[in-house]
């Protein structure tokens, strides 16, 4: 490697925020485990990570000492765990630099995030009961036929089934954006894309199979311009990088609990105040009523609007704990590790006879999320005898299956990293691939 | 290592070199199974004729389980008649559905022994079904109604 030296007064590598990853990787008990007889390698958290004791301890103390239902009683565990979610709203939302705690909305995921939006356009164009304060419909989320959605084909499932089923119920059109073979988006045709007849710009943030960050400036820049409304789908940035929703610009963003680091059955949408104001409810029942008569009910303002039922309570507290753990360590701190460890894995991976990678091949724009194929061997191959070796790498299409037709393989090997992952872990993986290799070649 | 009881020499061999590959005319029916969790794809098409199974053609892409299952499904059901394919089915199936507690009968199911490793691999297992339903599917498609495994999920489905 050759050394380039930065003038002085430029930022320096030492200036960088860094951690002991030995030290954290003591804070994941599940990272201590053997799988078929060697150490566990985790190469898997783009699809969940890994949950440090400070989180299960919460999770845990939360049952043990402070269980109580939420929002609707006088009594004093009931207090204190509506203290204890109610503060994990807050949390999450300095977390994310929202403007108010009240543009968190907690969901089960991040797919439930994305259909409360795509329901709130649903609803808001049936008209009748739906809409928000009884009023007409906001104009903003009317859509029929002549109307435009856009994703791209870079979306998991849950950022493309939810706006296939609201075009077909609407008569409204669905668009993308496309892939180029280095594995960026193609903005190439943005101006034509989206147009004044756009509705709606749904976007992944990063790419939960190619590990592209995409830069959304423009994009935003356009939507502003036509008057449409812009959600990024976060769950694959939200836990790996800073995520500022002011600074993105956004209107919504969605992201998930259990990929970073808090448990599974939380996820959040996040929304500007003035907008979950305006849209219809989603799922209806107790909690997110103001008043219920037998001819008809008015709904709470939001977040409680769409938080109808008993939610998942232990778990969002158990999210907040994941957010201050996140937090402790630094967001750019876990950024920069993992993009050295992308630089690391990218280099050591080309030296893989008959490896292909799918995607960004240098680590700019791109996050710790590494798919590839081997010339010969199907991924699910690939993964058993990763397994074998104790290597936990995920395989098939990643629920993001156009990616897969747009590259023209039936199916990727991905390995995915996190604050914990090491160097010596990404050896493993190709020493992994050298008896994969031995086995088929 | 473990997962060589997976990979037995026999189901390598069967996937380097597959027995009967590609589509084939004349067929009386034809099949296409996907496995919706991996994208694996097979196409079975069946010549049968007087009850009995003239060919077994096949095409499709994914992992060496799934293929070397088409392979040896192809080897140990041509030639044979409806009653004699029942038998050899249901005996496949029920090896991948035994979680590595069936001993498979050698003499009845041939190359196709060498999966009762597979069967210790739930992930797996679907794998190795793929061919097999498709077949069945296509097998109905010509009238030929493959008799199911007696004893698990399918039996419950019915009497739900």
């Amino acid at each position: 490697m050759t050394t380039i030296a930065i003038p002085s007064g430029m930022p320096q590598y030492e200036d960088v925020p860094r951690y002991d990853v030995q030290a954290v990787r003591a804070d994941f008990p599940m990272l201590e485990r053997e799988v078929n007889g060697h150490p566990m390698v985790y190469l898997d958290s783009a699809n969940t990570s890994q949950k440090p004791r400070q989180v299960l301890d919460v999770l845990r103390e939360h049952y043990e000492r402070h269980n109580g239902n939420v929002a609707r009683s006088v009594h004093t565990v009931g207090t204190e765990a509506t203290e204890a979610y109610e503060g994990a709203r807050a949390k999450v939302a300095t977390f994310i630099n929202a403007p108010s705690p009240d543009e968190v909305v907690f969901t089960k995921n991040s797919t439930e995030a994305i259909n409360l939006v795509a329901y709130a356009f649903l609803s808001a164009s049936v008209g009748g009961a739906a809409s928000a304060g009884r009023g007409a419909p906001d104009e903003r989320f009317r859509i029929g036929p002549g109307d435009e959605i856009v994703i791209s084909e870079m979306e998991h499932h849950s950022n493309i089934v939810p706006w296939q089923l609201l075009c077909e119920r609407t008569g409204a059109t669905l668009r993308w954006f496309g892939i180029t073979d280095g594995g960026r988006l193609d903005e190439s045709n943005l101006e034509e894309l989206v147009n004044e007849r756009t509705k709606l710009v749904s976007l992944v943030h990063m790419s939960n199979i190619l590990g592209t960050v995409n830069a959304t400036a423009r994009i935003t820049e356009r939507v502003r311009q036509v008057g449409a409304l812009l959600l990024l789908d976060c769950s694959q940035s939200v836990p790996h990088l800073p995520v500022d929703v002011v600074d993105l610009d956004a209107d919504f963003i969605a992201f998930t609990g259990h990929k970073m680091c808090g448990p599974t059955g939380i996820g959040v949408l996040w929304g500007r105040s003035e907008l979950l104001a305006a849209m219809p409810p989603f799922l209806g029942g107790g909690s997110m009523i103001e008043t219920v008569a037998m001819t008809g009910s008015t709904f709470a303002p939001p977040p409680a609007r769409f938080e109808a039922g008993t939610p998942p309570i232990a778990e969002a507290v158990a999210l907040g704990a994941a957010v201050d753990y996140l937090s402790g360590i630094g967001m750019r701190a876990i950024q920069w590790h993992e993009k050295e460890l992308t630089a690391y894995a990218l280099d050591a991976l080309e030296t893989v006879p008959g490896l292909r990678i799918f995607g960004p091949r240098v680590p700019v724009g791109r996050g710790g999320t590494i798919s590839f194929a081997m010339e010969g061997v199907h991924p699910h191959d690939v993964g058993q005898i990763l397994d074998a070796q104790g290597v936990e790498v995920r395989v098939g299409h990643h629920c993001a299956r156009p990616v897969c037709v747009r590259f023209g393989v039936p199916a990727t090997t991905r390995a995915s990293f996190y604050l914990y992952t090491t160097t010596s872990e990404v050896d493993a993986l190709v020493r992994g691939l050298e008896q994969v290799r031995k086995v088929f070649g | 290592m473990q997962v060589d009881q997976l990979y037995q020499e026999i189901i390598l061999d069967h996937y380097k070199h597959p027995h009967g590959r590609g589509l084939r005319e004349p067929y009386t029916a034809e099949a296409h199974h996907v496995n919706p969790t991996c994208g694996d794809e097979v196409t079975i098409r069946v010549d049968l004729e007087a009850g009995v199974l003239r060919d077994v053609s096949y095409d499709g892409m994914g992992c060496s389980i799934s293929q070397a299952s088409a392979s040896v499904l192809h080897e140990l059901l041509t030639g044979r008649d409806t009653d004699e394919i029942s038998v050899v089915h249901a005996a496949f199936v029920e090896l991948m559905s035994g979680r590595g507690q069936v001993t498979p009968d050698e003499e009845l199911l041939g190359d196709a022994v060498a999966f009762a490793g597979v069967a210790r691999y739930p992930a797996r297992v679907k794998c190795a079904l793929l061919p097999w339903m498709a077949f069945k599917d296509a097998a109905a498609r010509a009238g030929v109604v493959v008799e199911a495994n007696s004893g698990t999920e399918r039996s419950e489905v019915k009497t739900a």
